[in-house]
């Protein structure tokens, strides 16, 4: 029988830290209210439009995860405006696409004093506190493509409106299915912050008459993982035998389907639109898998974050709406409401236009 | 025989701490950033974790096992954390539920391995992916921010440059390495881990001591879960991925025998310790991502290659083995 009293006294112990926690604990309304009530001070730094760029300004760029080719071409474009005003430009990262491990390099590029940092986050919250401790020790911080929440940036470049995006992708689907038929999306992971946003923009496009005979059927995730697209994609025509079309709004996704697509029999009758380079879906759009996609340029959108940083590490801009700043060959941009800075329309890629690009 | 396996691993230790120290005194040197009080707090924060689940998972590899469903046991407590938090229940409530998810974890692969007798390897292999699938079941693919700040600045809060979450686990490695070390438990576990029958006729309790440390081991990844939620400020199904492997890793690299029996817990810390500042010092340095996988890989391979060399010469050298018959 004494074997048995640790497990009562263990459970007895338990009951009784449970009881008093409950009596008087933290939960999510008193946070929440507590953040309501202390809602954000605007930045009172004043910004000086006419400052001049500073020279040798340390410029890093942590991308979602490093070796992937989007990224790749974004930073490139970011490292090239770098050179151009006369700073230093790199790209580091981790080679998962976790939350965790970027913050492990916020850190390390805090300590390596950078005067800023340009980040695509794989968690908008979990990057938050490194990257306020980045801001604490006077680094600028520049979000790209994927946004953190407000506070741990001071800008953040969207490479295109949601809205637009989300829209155009139906718009570009129901021209190809002649506005009938059963559609799925292939997205990348199921907590991204882009795909996720676009996703809610094509739901409200579709609730549109235009399309009362179009019906979203499945929304799978492929991870951003080449293999795992691949097999979403045989799972969505094993599971819709008469799926007219499919969306992946990521450049792994739409890659891996187009790939599958192309040796299947579906190829050319299933239509698949989407987010892909033209470098990437050059040949399927030569061969009839694919009629047309969109994406925006990536080297722009990394050369304008790029500039941004370099306006703020400057003193001419602090992040707040109104102020304007120039971007190289891109021309003068004005930052928006929270932070925002848009890059502009996404372009669309076809066999008329395809040969025109090279990224 | 004993005398000799002490004496190897006490220069085993020796050698990590040797590799320690030159890494430290190379990096301070050499790579810009590297010696100063926030990269030592930063490092030290980034080590918590797997620090933590190195300390049972030390006493659960002397023993003879593993488990390898710590990581995916961390993922589990911070799904039921993010849940809760979500379903409006208190922290200070949801804290100690976590703790019980985690024991209740252990206790599954405990009660599976000594009360059916399967091995632990393969045990923690299926609960590996059952734990990490519960946890997407509870949360699916969100991500729960707004924890309360009081609790996520004090798991990234420091005295000095140590950061809290360290003493917390200095406080438990002393704990750890007592019991292992200097009580009839640790010699049990040692004993058990060498030769469980031996241990047995010798009266030791084999099965609880054994279910016991697996309750520790779940216990301990779901404390090293809410450390990561609140360090993150974040709780997510995927939280922890592919950290089993860095606590093996470490654990093994620390000189502990993977065949059980053999290893101490200060080798361990040491070997956390080396793991986490060789990564530092490279990424401090630009070294690309895939050469630092590289780097960590092959001190691995040599953590295991090295004391089984000694072994494999002793074993050339001397073709008569007595009495027992070498595999």
């Amino acid at each position: 029988m004494t074997t048995r009293t640790p497990w009562r006294h263990t459970a007895l112990l338990a009951g009784l830290v449970l009881l008093t926690a409950a009596c008087g604990g933290t939960t999510k309304s008193d946070v929440e209210q507590q953040a309501s009530a202390s809602a954000t001070a605007a930045s009172s730094a004043a910004a000086d439009p006419n400052a001049p760029i500073k020279q040798g300004l340390k410029i890093a760029f942590l991308p979602k995860q490093v070796n992937n080719p989007y990224f790749t071409i974004a930073n490139g474009g970011g490292i090239e405006a770098a050179k151009e005003f006369g700073g230093e430009g790199k790209e580091v990262g981790p080679s998962d696409a976790s939350a965790s491990s970027q913050v492990s390099y916020i850190n390390t590029l805090t300590q390596q004093k950078q005067d800023a940092i340009v980040i695509a986050a794989n968690d908008p919250n979990a990057v938050v506190p490194a990257l306020k401790q980045a801001m604490a020790a006077g680094i600028k911080v520049v979000s790209y493509d994927s946004d953190t929440a407000p506070e741990g940036r001071h800008v953040f470049v969207n490479q295109a409106s949601a809205e637009d995006l989300g829209r155009t992708q139906v718009q570009l689907l129901a021209e190809q299915v002649g506005h009938k038929g059963k559609i799925a999306i292939l997205s990348a992971t199921p907590n991204a912050t882009n795909q996720n946003t676009w996703i809610e923009f094509m739901k409200d496009e579709l609730k549109k008459p235009d399309y009362k005979d179009m019906e979203l059927v499945k929304v799978a995730y492929g991870n951003d993982d080449d293999q795992k697209s691949f097999t979403e994609t045989q799972g969505l025509l094993r599971s819709y035998p008469d799926l007219a079309g499919i969306i992946s709004p990521t450049t792994v996704g739409i890659a891996a389907a187009a790939r599958y697509l192309s040796d299947s029999p579906s190829k050319g009758k299933v239509k698949l639109t989407g987010l892909g380079t033209p470098n990437q879906l050059r040949k399927f759009v030569k061969d009839g898998t694919i009629e047309a996609f969109e994406l925006w340029n990536p080297a722009d959108l990394g050369y304008l974050a790029s500039y941004a940083a370099a306006a703020l590490a400057s003193g001419q801009v602090t992040g707040a709406e109104g102020e304007k700043f120039k971007a190289g060959k891109l021309g003068e941009y004005t930052i928006g409401a929270k932070g925002e800075v848009l890059l502009g329309k996404p372009t669309v890629f076809n066999e008329d236009n395809i040969d025109d690009f090279d990224f | 025989m004993a005398v000799d396996l002490a004496r190897m691993a006490r220069r085993w230790e020796g050698l990590i701490l040797v590799l320690l120290v030159g890494v430290t005194v190379w990096a301070s040197l050499g790579v810009d950033g590297f010696a100063n009080g926030s990269n030592v707090s930063f490092l030290l924060l980034d080590t918590t974790e797997i620090a933590l689940m190195a300390l049972t998972m030390t006493l659960v590899i002397v023993a003879a096992e593993i488990d390898l469903s710590v990581a995916s046991t961390l993922g589990l407590s911070c799904a039921v954390l993010g849940r809760l938090w979500n379903a409006g229940l208190p922290i200070e409530a949801i804290m100690p539920i976590c703790l019980l998810v985690g024991a209740a974890c252990g206790a599954f692969n405990g009660l599976l391995v000594t009360r059916l007798g399967l091995p632990s390897l393969a045990v923690t292999i299926g609960t590996f992916a059952l734990f990490r699938g519960l946890a997407y079941v509870m949360l699916g693919d969100q991500a729960v921010a707004g924890l309360p700040p009081a609790y996520t600045s004090l798991a990234t809060a420091s005295v000095g440059p140590i950061p809290l979450a360290t003493i917390l686990v200095a406080v438990l490695a002393v704990v750890a390495a007592v019991v292992l070390h200097a009580t009839g438990l640790g010699r049990s576990i040692f004993a058990l881990g060498s030769n469980v029958e031996a241990a047995f006729f010798a009266g030791v309790r084999v099965k609880r001591i054994k279910l016991w440390l697996f309750v520790a081991s779940g216990t301990m990844a779901s404390l090293a879960s809410l450390v990561y939620t609140f360090r993150y400020a974040s709780a997510r199904a995927d939280s922890g991925m592919g950290l089993e492997l860095a606590v093996v890793a470490a654990v093994l690299l620390g000189g502990v025998s993977i065949f059980g029996g053999r290893g101490t817990l200060p080798g361990v810390l040491m070997a956390v310790l080396l793991l986490g500042a060789v990564r530092n010092a490279l990424i401090l340095a630009d070294v690309a991502n895939e050469v630092l996988n590289f780097v960590t890989g092959l001190l691995l391979v040599a953590s295991v290659l090295a004391p089984n060399l000694g072994a494999v010469w002793r074993r050339r050298s001397s073709p008569q083995v007595e009495g027992k018959s070498v595999t």
